[in-house]
């Protein structure tokens, strides 16, 4: 079907969410209140706000994961070529990982893959 | 078949309309596709749940429970949607239209059969880990804008931990397509003509497929993992504020996410639609290239599900901390190692 296929499963998975929360619409009453508009946070009634400053041991571990997530992508070609290539294809990616590999043990080393 | 609906199609609605039509039947499919799938799984969840724990399960909705699933639909059809006040509304209101068109697109490349399959690109399996890699967005945007601190750490922990785990899974998934040399998901297929890649990829395989399995169900934020909705700690986690059919599209797309790591996983390892065949056992190889492809092909998935759902009853939760460290420290190390190992071991020829 080509690229056309993208658009038909875009258009229905977007449409089956519209039609599912447009008949919920519908078919349920709304009687709002300003209770039930609250956050749920257990009956207990929200304490500050929730938009604050974020542990940052998330983020560390969202950075790691950038930069070798990008070296998985750079090993894609390689992958599909790696066959006929042969062996200087299975020398380069000895030297690649073990570079990769150095850099997570530098992080480790680091500190930055423990939590907190 | 497909063929013969194309002409049945352009004899009713004439050469200029037909396509158009065809797209909505397609589209038609792959919905009654995914919610009859998700229909059986949620029964199927529940039951082989109930019977691990010495329970019955649902039993009241229709003859042994089975109509349990639509009982539940229509309550959740019929439940007031509610918003909190002090939610960012767009975000909140897009959100699960963003997780379920995502999982959606992910089964373009997917092979049902020979014959049955949308688009098959070259770069299939890429296609489907970059795609299913877009839903940490609206799960993340789910958990920033209903204003909850339960859902703001539930859709942090998940983000951490999908983008973490989403590097094992690669891995996982680079060993195979080294080994058959293709990105298209039917020439990974094809390439299995002769085997499946967990027999025929010698000890490589079989390691990456069990990281690939961990990788994966961590990915779906499903027991041993489900961090991101730890009930005992964050209610329900990302998904708290959100009710009636909003909150149903979250939990479609959940399911539907575990169909497409369970084709996928099916496609790499298991053989796609390939019949399982025994050297030299030629009347046992007849036997089954008896049973059509697409049997095969659902049996498989079906025995992926199942083994999912074996996880979440089995495994106690971990912590986070417990999580990040099963990643970084073993599973990434492994992989990268096994991918080095699988390379010597299909250059010196050794997979059949």
């Amino acid at each position: 079907m080509g690229i056309t296929s993208l658009l038909v499963l875009f258009l229905s998975g977007l449409g089956f969410a519209a039609l599912a929360i447009g008949l919920n619409k519908i078919l349920s009453y709304s009687r709002p209140n300003p209770i039930k508009a609250e956050p749920y946070e257990c009956g207990v009634q929200t304490h500050g706000t929730t938009w604050v400053q974020f542990n940052v041991g998330y983020y560390l571990f969202s950075l790691v994961f950038l930069i070798f997530d990008v070296e998985i992508v750079f090993m894609y070609p390689w992958a599909v070529v790696f066959k006929q290539v042969g062996l200087v294809a299975l020398i380069e990616i000895i030297f690649f990982i073990a570079i990769l590999f150095f850099g997570l043990l530098y992080a480790y080393k680091k500190k930055a893959l423990t939590w907190m | 078949m497909i063929h013969w609906i194309g002409q049945k199609l352009n004899d009713i609605f004439g050469p200029l309309w037909a396509p158009y039509v065809g797209y909505i039947l397609v589209g038609l499919v792959i919905i009654t596709l995914v919610v009859v799938m998700a229909v059986i799984s949620i029964y199927l969840e529940r039951k082989i749940a109930a019977f691990m724990q010495m329970r019955l399960g649902p039993m009241r909705v229709g003859k042994w429970g089975t109509l349990q699933a639509f009982a539940d639909v229509f309550k959740l059809m019929l439940k007031e949607s509610l918003t909190p006040a002090q939610a960012d509304k767009q975000l909140f209101h897009i959100a699960p239209y963003l997780v379920l068109t995502v999982s959606f697109l992910a089964f373009a490349p997917i092979a049902f059969s020979p014959t049955l399959q949308l688009w098959d690109m070259n770069i299939g399996v890429l296609y489907i880990t970059s795609i299913s890699s877009v839903g940490v967005i609206g799960i993340l945007m789910a958990g920033w804008s209903s204003n909850n601190k339960y859902s703001l750490l539930g859709a942090m922990r998940s983000g951490a931990q999908i983008v973490s785990y989403e590097l094992s899974a690669g891995i996982a998934i680079l060993t195979i397509v080294m080994m058959s040399g293709s990105l298209s998901v039917s020439g990974i297929i094809q390439s299995q003509a002769d085997g499946w890649w967990i027999f025929k990829g010698h000890i490589p395989a079989i390691i990456a497929f069990v990281i690939f399995a961990i990788a994966s169900t961590a990915e779906l934020n499903r027991a041993p993992f489900d961090l991101a909705e730890a009930e005992q700690e964050l209610t329900a986690g990302f998904h708290t504020e959100y009710s009636g059919m909003q909150f149903a599209m979250f939990f479609l797309a959940e399911y539907t996410n575990m169909f497409i790591v369970s084709m996928l996983g099916t496609t790499l390892f298991l053989g796609g639609w390939m019949p399982l065949h025994i050297a030299n056992w030629e009347t046992f190889n007849h036997l089954m290239d008896k049973i059509p492809p697409f049997l095969w092909f659902f049996g498989k998935v079906f025995i992926s599900l199942f083994m999912i759902i074996w996880f979440r009853w089995t495994f106690p939760r971990l912590r986070i901390d417990q999580l990040l460290k099963l990643e970084w420290k073993y599973l990434l190390p492994i992989g990268m190692v096994n991918l080095v190992i699988g390379a010597i071991v299909t250059w010196l020829g050794w997979i059949f």
